[in-house]
This record gives structure tokens, sequence and C-alpha cells, in this order.
């Protein structure tokens, strides 16, 4: 097993969506038997990096070898073809087949002609227990699994293909701890058959655990390379956000101290089995973040809060009022004066081939109508006025609001809740695939939102901006609150130690080569 | 992820950047047709034949206003024939009862028709069935209502005075009355669209019903009151056409089907929801009203009609109603 | 035991329609004056037979998340062809049938073409080529007809009855699901068929053959509208281009796939289940005949059942606790 010569190797490849330059010269060496990871903030171009790789996304220029050979994929049925198999998040598992269907879909067994069940079953079994999903049966259907079991057939189906690189992005994510545990003993094991594996993630403390090496995208370029343990954290951090950005955060004010009632108040919400008994109180002028790893109950937090779901129980206030929120149109009345930026800008934020202008002005649009009637003059003069407040950049106001960048994008998505005059802002995690610039912009303008005595509540898979945006951070853990920190006492250990349920102080003691930032 | 899907806009002048190429084409069809048919006879470029061809393209063209609301949204209305139907005959029906019959048998009509049309909009909007399967049914049901109620023959009814007026006469200038109909209508639609906050949340459900959900519209009433909008306008095409013929008949509104599928998407609607303007429909109904005029004063066959009504829709569509690639 | 309730699980659309099937025909039989008896069972199978044929074809496109509005016209299409060329001898009648059979596939290939290569949406295409194929029909039949030479010793042979009272059709019926059905379901390209219809995106990922299975999907879909075709030439020895009647064959086809557990979003369902879907539909039809009511509720009575059909289907959303979900 020769390790110097790389297996497959990526030089010069650009790739360019509109203005946007997701990849620029990027270069990677990728060799059998070692794990290779790969960091980045979102944006950075990790992303599009294994999307070419796989053959889901055409390069603009460049080349990749393998085996020394020079090799291009039209599509991902090549790259599968040629060894290289992407583990996705989960889009590529056809929800109403079966495992054992797909996790055979590329390549089913066959006899004379008909697939062979019996076959596939067997296949399917022995790549379940590969992947630590022995628990998991065969014929189930697959839109039945939740997420995290889809994720583990998501692996075995890679493996069944019998890869020579195996690309992982994101894929513990939506794993349970012990889940993640039996996934790296795979990982371990196909490592040592010389296997190369390709890992993103932007969990340190995973990357530390199974990684031999590591490189860093920024702005879609290879940054550095290194061997894995030879760069401490802020070394890394560094490299992956660029030095600009220590003074990012504008000066937090102080808390609002006060005899009102808190704008919003929170007491004892649950539903289903995602949120327990939550509350929290959020006063006028104050940022209020949301932490903890993903998939704690977040999400579903600002969602019950906006109305979006049925069966919640518990009280919500507003301005000491008990207030039911029954769907989005009543948190957006002037009783509530709620706003949420939600979580995915192109599916949930925006109408993306519509124009700008239409998109801007869409929540308020009652306030420029008298029956019905929209008043062209009102609605133009409030459009102009947000589009200058908020700098957002776009070529004229009818142009489709799909062709502006994502920064952009998302300052449309701010500015048509801000043409409400919202008093409560929900935010789920806005800045997520958003320049450095532009997220500057967004924390200036919580700021000021905040100043104007909006009572705001945020949440972001940022630590960086928990930390230096917010007056008090609830750290959410299996849908609850596990942990308050208050304003010095959001520290990024803090954040970490509770995201995973461990006392600060074991962290701050000895256990910091293991969690490892 | 920094993967959006933007392309650099094509760099047209920005007066003809806001001409959508697909309401382009389908003027210029018209016009084509009519240059074709000159050459068959001269008669085709007269005033009397292309006043003629409005009138008769009014009726589709109502009904066609009520399909292009509802494909807007991303949705279908298969109960177009029978609520054409149930609009010519129950108005007809009103007309048998005497004096305020007769008063009141257009908003009969109409009341009917908007009826089945928020029964389709319940069903949709609420209980989330696929239009295409609520609006079959409910057609099915109308059709058994009016068959029940003829008793299986022709309806005998006769339309009253002014389903024939509006129908059939003239106020102004020579201009038919069913054209101002149409027109009125229309403007009606092109207010809609372009003026109402209503009208606005067709576009942004028909494009992205999760986000205008999330940015408060109520999404469920819009989608119920453009059904309703619809079966109403499919009604007001059932009262014209009884109107014209003096009388209803069974199966009256079965050709209007797919004649008004046709006529929004030719006019460069798509089906999918989102896109769309009215503007387009417009010149579709005339396309295809006007196709099957030419084809029938050249004495085609039916067979003949119906083949090159395929073929046509196909090659416009190839022309601008292709979907992306998917990579 | 949990690879049963499995197996169960999935065919969970099917067995509800041979379910409601049943329970309709029951009823039907026992409350016609003729009982359970040969005859009854052999009309009520030949009309039966044509929809569910027709409802097999629209099941196969319906399954790529795709709608065929053409099928009804394919069928009066291959009818009005078959009343042609099914003439002569034994053996030119039988290239007749073939001739019918390829005419159905070049139809489905027609559509499936345009679908993929043209990049248009199934509703409008299948739209305009039903309207090419119907005038073709037109054009071959402008009046009901048949052929003086027509080969009625294959046309009564596949409407006959075998012994034991079984009727031909049905046993035909079986024959199509054997030949043509199973053996699609269990390839390759038929799995590839659901995964295109239920998620087009992560088929792509997966490397499914995309085109080839919508291909596939909608020519045979066009053979079993053609069989269909062929079928009601066997029973009427003659062609009819019947505006009206392929617009009903397309519509009740629609209805017997959703009351046959297809999804019309696709990836769920199977043809089995739309035959019963078809059978179901028609007897309820028939019902009214049997209860003595006026011939003229029939419509009614088939439209109100489909409705409550369809809004009883509708009762599941109400489990639904995150209302994001309701929204594609």
């Amino acid at each position: 097993m020769d390790v110097a010569v790389p297996l497959f190797r990526m030089e010069g490849v650009s790739k360019r969506y509109g203005g946007v330059r997701a990849l620029e010269e990027a270069e990677l060496n990728v060799h059998r038997g070692r794990v290779h990871a790969i960091l980045g903030e979102n944006g950075a171009g990790k992303s599009t990096l294994i999307k070419v790789m796989a053959g889901v996304v055409a390069p603009d220029k460049g080349r990749m070898t393998l085996e020394g050979q020079e090799v291009s994929f039209p599509d991902p049925a090549s790259a599968n073809n040629a060894g290289i198999v992407c583990i996705f998040q989960e889009l590529s598992l056809i929800p109403d087949l079966s495992v054992a269907d797909n996790i055979v879909i590329s390549n089913p067994p066959k006899r004379f002609g008909m697939i062979d069940r019996r076959a596939q079953r067997r296949i399917a079994e022995e790549a379940l227990a590969r992947a630590g999903g022995a628990d998991i049966h065969p014929m189930a259907p697959v839109k039945e699994l939740p997420l995290s079991r889809r994720q583990i057939v998501e692996i075995a189906k890679a493996l069944a293909r019998r890869p020579r690189i195996l690309i992982l992005d994101e894929a513990t994510s939506a794993l349970t701890a012990a889940d993640v545990v039996k996934v790296f003993a795979v990982l371990k094991r196909l490592r040592a058959e010389g296997l190369a594996l390709l890992y993103i993630s932007h969990r340190m403390h995973e990357i530390a655990e199974i990684a031999d090496e590591c490189t860093v995208f920024r702005n879609g370029r290879n940054v550095a390379t290194y061997l894995t343990g030879t760069k401490t954290d802020n070394e890394v951090v560094e490299m992956m956000i660029g030095r600009e950005y220590s003074h990012v955060f504008p000066p937090k004010s102080p808390a609002v101290r006060s005899d009102k009632p808190p704008m919003l108040e929170v007491r004892n919400l649950s539903w289903m089995q995602r949120l327990r008994d939550i509350s929290l109180t959020a006063r006028a002028g104050e940022v209020v973040g949301l932490g903890g790893l993903d998939g704690q109950g977040q999400r579903e937090l600002l969602l019950a809060l906006f109305g979006v779901l049925k069966g919640v129980s518990g009280e919500v206030l507003i301005d000491g009022k008990p207030t039911v929120i029954g769907s989005p149109r009543m948190a957006k009345s002037r009783t509530a004066g709620m706003a949420l930026i939600p979580e995915d800008r192109k599916t949930e934020g925006l109408m993306l081939p519509m124009p700008v202008r239409d998109n801007l002005s869409f929540a308020a649009l009652d306030r420029f109508c008298h029956g019905g009637i929209i008043d062209r003059t009102a609605e133009r003069k409030a459009i102009d006025e947000m589009i200058k407040l908020l700098s957002i950049r776009s070529d004229g106001v009818d142009v489709p609001v799909g062709s502006l960048s994502g920064g952009n994008q998302q300052k449309v998505v701010i500015a048509k809740w801000l043409m409400m005059t919202p008093r409560i802002i929900l935010l789920n995690d806005p800045t997520r695939g958003i320049d450095v610039g532009t997220k500057q912009e967004i924390y200036q303008l919580l700021h000021r939102l905040a100043d104007s005595g909006a009572a705001i509540i945020f949440y972001s898979t940022d630590y960086d901006e928990l930390i230096g945006c917010c007056n008090r951070v609830l750290v959410l853990y299996d849908g609850a609150v596990k942990r308050t920190l208050v304003e010095d006492e959001i520290t990024e250990r803090a954040l970490i130690a509770s995201a995973l349920n461990i006392a600060v102080e074991q962290v701050e003691a000895g256990i910091k080569p293991a969690i490892n930032a | 992820m920094s993967s959006d899907d933007a392309r650099p806009a094509m760099r047209l002048p920005a007066a003809l950047r806001r001409i959508d190429p697909a309401v382009a084409i389908a003027f210029g069809c018209i016009i084509v047709l009519l240059l074709l048919g000159s050459l068959y006879s001269p008669e085709f470029l007269s005033l009397d034949y292309i006043l003629q061809q409005l009138k008769v393209a009014s009726f589709l063209g109502v009904i066609a206003t009520g399909m292009m609301i509802v494909v807007l949204l991303g949705q279908i209305d298969l109960s177009v024939p029978w609520v054409v139907a149930v609009g010519g005959m129950m108005s007809c029906a009103a007309t048998a009862y005497g004096e305020i019959g007769a008063l009141l048998a257009i908003p009969f009509g109409l009341l009917c028709g908007i009826t089945l049309g928020i029964v389709n909009g319940i069903g949709v909007a609420y209980l989330r069935i696929p239009s295409m399967i609520i609006t079959l049914a409910v057609n099915a049901v109308a059709k058994g209502l009016m068959v029940a109620y003829t008793g299986g023959f022709s309806p005998q009814d006769s339309a009253s005075a002014a389903m024939r007026f509006i129908a059939t006469g003239e106020i102004v200038f020579g201009i038919p009355n069913g054209l101002i109909v149409w027109a009125l209508i229309g403007t009606g639609a092109v207010f809609l669209f372009t003026r109402t906050s209503f009208g606005r949340a067709i576009y942004a459900i028909g494009n992205r019903e999760r986000a205008a959900y999330l940015s408060g519209v109520a999404t469920q009433r819009v989608v119920m009151i453009a059904f309703a909008i619809s079966g109403g306008l499919s009604a007001l095409g059932g009262v014209l056409l009884a109107g014209y013929a003096s009388r209803a008949a069974q199966a009256m509104g079965d050709p209007y089907l797919l004649q008004s599928i046709a006529a929004v998407v030719l006019g460069g609607t798509s089906i999918l929801g989102g896109r769309g303007s009215y503007l387009g429909t417009v010149a579709g109904v005339i396309l295809i009203t006007l196709l099957q005029s030419i084809l029938s004063v050249m004495q085609m066959e039916e067979f003949g009609r119906q083949v090159i009504y395929g073929v046509v829709i196909i090659g416009m569509l190839l022309l601008y109603g292709r979907e992306r690639l998917l990579r | 035991m949990s690879d049963w309730r499995y197996r169960l699980a999935e065919q969970r659309g099917t067995l509800l329609a041979i379910a409601i099937f049943l329970v309709m025909f029951v009823i039907y039989v026992s409350n016609h004056p003729a009982g359970f008896t040969a005859n009854v069972v052999q009309t009520a199978a030949n009309k039966g037979v044509l929809l569910a044929l027709v409802a097999m074809a629209q099941t196969l496109v319906v399954l790529t998340a795709g709608i065929d509005l053409s099928v009804g016209m394919v069928f009066t299409l291959t009818n009005c062809i078959g009343s042609y060329i099914v003439t002569g001898s034994m053996g030119t009648a039988l290239l007749g049938v073939l001739g019918v059979l390829v005419t159905g596939l070049m139809c489905g290939a027609l559509n499936g073409l345009i679908v993929i290569y043209g990049r248009l949406q199934p509703i409008v295409t299948t739209i305009a080529t039903g309207s090419i194929y119907y005038g073709i029909a037109l054009w071959l039949r402008p009046q009901p007809g048949s052929d003086d030479n027509f080969n009625s010793d294959i046309a009564d042979l596949m409407t006959s009855q075998l012994p034991g009272g079984i009727p031909m059709s049905l046993v035909a019926l079986l024959m199509v699901v054997l030949v043509v059905w199973l053996p699609f379901r269990r390839s390759a390209v038929g799995r590839a068929v659901y995964a295109v219809g239920s998620s087009e995106v992560a088929a792509y990922m997966s490397g499914v053959p995309i085109r080839r299975a919508k291909f596939v999907a909608y020519t045979l879909s066009g053979l079993l509208s053609a069989m269909g075709g062929l079928y009601v030439t066997f029973i009427t020895y003659s062609g009819e281009a019947s505006f009206a009647g392929g617009g009903s064959y397309t519509l009740f086809s629609i209805a017997a796939v959703v009351l046959g557990g297809v999804s019309l979003f696709g990836g769920v369902g199977s043809a089995v289940g739309a035959i019963f879907g078809a059978l179901a539909f028609r007897t309820i039809g028939d019902l009214i005949f049997v209860f003595d009511l006026e011939a003229l509720w029939q419509e009614l009575f088939q439209g109100v059942v489909l409705l409550l059909a369809v809004c009883i289907g509708a009762a599941r959303l109400f489990q639904v606790r995150n209302r994001l979900d309701l929204f594609s």
C-alpha cells in the first residue's frame, strides 16, 4: 500500500454559480488507507468539492486523476462505477422503497433478468451489519425510519457499492453518540482495509478522533493541509475564517432592567417528544440565544412559537397576557407582532422566481392595502427604504430574487419581516451559508433592532455568534433547556460543555484532549 | 453552502425584458394564422370575421380565466365540463319559473357554479386532496345531478332574455356583448393579479406554498376562494353558451376542458403554477379559437382538426414550455 | 413474523382495493335477480376488464409521478385499427392483433419521448397527443363500423366462457398481469420507475436510469391501453371513435387508480390495486340497476362514491403535527 502516491488528485478545479465562486483553483490529494478530513465554514466550498468528485456537478475547469489516469464524471453513476461513493445527509434515499431496495438500488442482483430478492436481502443485511445497523429491518420503508436510522442506511448503501474512496458529508450530524461510536469503528476497519476516506464535518472532536490528515477550505480554495494534531484549534479556526474575524460583533447593550412584564414569556412548552417543558423569557432589547447540538429542539421551539405546530401544550404570554398563536398569520398580527426568519431561505423564506419587489413586500402587504387593493406608491416607498436600510445589492427590484447572492437573499427575507415592524423576532440559523461581510451587516442590524426595543430569539449553530450577539443563551439538549448562560458566562467551553451535557468544570479540568473544542 | 443556482440575466433592453417570450410567440402565431388564412380567402382579415371570432372566443375566454387562476396556484380544475353545463342548465331552469325566475336566472346559475367551486376548494385547501381527483369527482357529481334533473333528455328550458342579451346582443358600436363580458372579466382578472393582495398571494402560493404560509398568508382561504371563482366563471361560460344557443344542451361543456387548459398553457402560464400573465391567456384563447375556425372554414374534417390541434400545442410548447435540465 | 407485517404494509393500498371490490361485488350479486350465475359474472367481467386494462395503463404513468390523459384515446385508436386489421384467416388475424399492440406501444413511446426529451409536463403532453390519436381514430372510423372480413373466431374465443363459468376475459386479464405486470415489477427497470416517482432527485443521485425508466413506463402504458382497445374490438366486433367514450375511459382510469391505492404523487401502488379499483368502480355503477334505482342516478351515485372515497382517504392528514409537512 503505497501511501506516498495519492489515489485521487484534484488540481485547479473551479466552479462558479452565477456570480458566486464556489470553488477557485481547488486542489486535493486523497491517499489510500487514510481518513482525510475537510474543514471549512459554510460556503467555503466543501459541498461543491465533493459534488464535483461524486459527479453530481460538472466543474468549469480543472482536472481530476484517479490512479494516475485523468477522469471526468458526467453523472453520479459514472463516479460510482469508478469507485467513488458519496454518503450524503439523506438526499439519496428513495422514501417509498424499502431499506434493502435502497441499498442495492444502483446495481440490484439479478436472476433471469428479474431482481433476486433473496440475494438482495443478503447483501442488505451484510451491509447493514457492517454499518452498525443490524437492528434495522431490511424490509422497512425508508420513509418510516427516523433520521438517524436513515443515515445508517445511507452508509450501508455506500458500503454495498464496494468503494475505493468513500466521502462522508456531515454524515454523523443526525446520529446519536452511540451510533457515532459504531460508525467510527466501521470507518477505522475500512481504513485498515485500504479504503480512502474523505470526512467532512465541523465537529472538531470527531475529526481529532478519526482523521489522519486535514485540509482547510476557505472561499473555495485549499488553504492548508496538515496532519491531525499538528495544529492547535485556534490556528485551525483562524485558517477557516481568516484574520478579519475578531472584531466583527458590535458591542452588546447591557440587559434592560424594567418593571414591565417581559415581551415574551413561555411557560412549560411541550410538543410530542421533541420539546419538553421549556420555559423562557425575553425582554424588550434582549437578544436571547438558543444553543446546543443540531436537532435538540431549537427549530421546533421557534416553529411552535410561530404557530406552525399542532398539539403544543404550555402557555405563551405576550406583554404579560396569555396569547394563543395558532398559525403564522396570528403570529404576524398586531397582538403578537412576531416574525420568523426561517431555516431554509430558498424553500421557506422566498419565492425564488418572483421579483425582489414582490418578495420584499409580501409579509407586510396588508399594510399597504385598503380593502384588499394594494397602494403601489406606498409599497414602492417602503421597498426602497428597506433596500437602503439593509444595503441589499441587486440589479433592480424587478429581477427574480433567485438571481441574488445568498447573503442578499437572506437580507431580503429579513427586510420582508422588518417591514412589519415586529416586536418579537425569531431567527432560525440566519447566517448559515452567508459570506462574512453580510454576516457582519446582519449582526449590526440585530443590535440596532434590539436597541430599538425588539425582543430577539436567535438560534445559531455558530458558537461565535452566540457569544458575540446574545445577552443570554439557553442551551438545549434533547428538547429541554439544559443550561442558561448569562453575559460573561457565555464562552465557547461553556457552550460546548452544555451542548454535550457535561459539566463545565469537568471540561476545564482534564477532558480537554478528548473534546478538543 | 454557496451553491446558489444564479444565472446572469440576459442583457435585453429593459422594456423588451418585461415581455414574456411565450406571450410574444402566441400573438405572433395569431398573426401568422390570420395571414395564412387570408391566403385562403381575404375574408379572414375582415372586421366582421374578427369580431365573430372574438365573440366565440369570449365563451372560452371566460372559462379559461377561471382555469388560469387555478393553474397559477399549481392546481387543475377538471370539473369545468359539467360546471359549465350546470351554469347553463340551472340558469335555464330558473327561467322556467316565471318572472322572478327569469330575473334571477343568471345569478342562480353563477351561484350553482360557485357552490361547486367551493366544494372543490374545500377539498384541495383543507382536506389536501389532489385537485385532479376532487375536481374529477365533483365533475362526476355535477354530471349525475344534471342527468338526473333532465331525466336523461335534452334540457327543455329556454334561456332567459337577459341571457340571450348578454351572449348575442350588441350594446356598443356593433361589439358583441359576449366580448364585453369577457373584457370586463379580463379586466377584473388583471386587476386581481396585479393590484390586490389576493392576486399576489395566488402567485406566491403557486411558486412556493410553504414560504407563503410562513409569511403569514391565509393560504387555505386563498385556495378555496380561487376555486370558487373558477367555478363561478365556468358557470358564467355556461350561461353565455346557453344564451347564445337559446337553450342548454347535454355535454355542452365537454369541449371546454381541454381547450381551456390548452389556452392557458399556450399563453405561457406554467402548469406547475406561479408564473403567467393574463395577456398570454387572452392570446391563447384567441389562438385556439382562430385555429378551430380556420380549420373549419378550410372544411378540414374533424379528424384533421384534432390532429393539427394536438400538433400545434406540442409544437408551441416545445418552443417555450420546456423544463430545466436536472444538472 | 415481521416480514409478513412489512409485506402486508407494502400492499396496503391494493388490499384495501380488493376489500372494497369484494364488498361491492357481494352486494351486487346478492341483490341481482339472477344471482351468482355464470352469465352475471361474465357480463360484469367483460365490462370490468376493459376499464381494468386502461387503469393498468394509467398506473404505469402515475407511478412515475406523471399522468396520462391520452389513455382513453389510445384505447379508442387501437379499437378502430383493430376493427380493420383483425381480419381474414387466423394467421392474418393474429398479425392484426400484433399490429394493434404495436400501435399502442408506439403511441406510448411517443408520449414518453416528448415528456423525456422535450421536457414537457405529462399533463399537457398527453392532452395534445390524445387529440392526435383521436384524430387518427376518427379518420379511420368516421362512423362506427366493422370489416366484413372480421375474424370473429378470435373475438369469440377471447370473450367466451370457460367450463366452470369462468369468463375468458378474467383469464386474459390474469395472463396480462402475469406476463406484463409481474415481470415489470420485479425487474430493475420496474424498480427504477418506482424510484423516479418517489423522488427523482434521490433517484438521480443514486444513479438510477431515469430516462429509461420513464420511457419503459410510457411505452408499456401504451401497450396496455392497446390491449384494452383490442378487447373492446373483440366484444363489439367493430370500431368506434367516440370522443366522449374515450374521455370517459381516461377519467375513470384516474378514479380507478386512486381507488386502487396508487398515489398520484408517484412511487406508491400497484397495477393489481388499480385493477380492483376499476372493477370496484364498475360494480358501483352497476349497483344502481340491482337496487332498482333509476338508471339516471348511476352517474350521481358513482360520483358521490368517488367523492366520499377520496375524502375518507384524506382523513389521515388530521394526524399531522407539523403543518409544514402538509406542503410538499
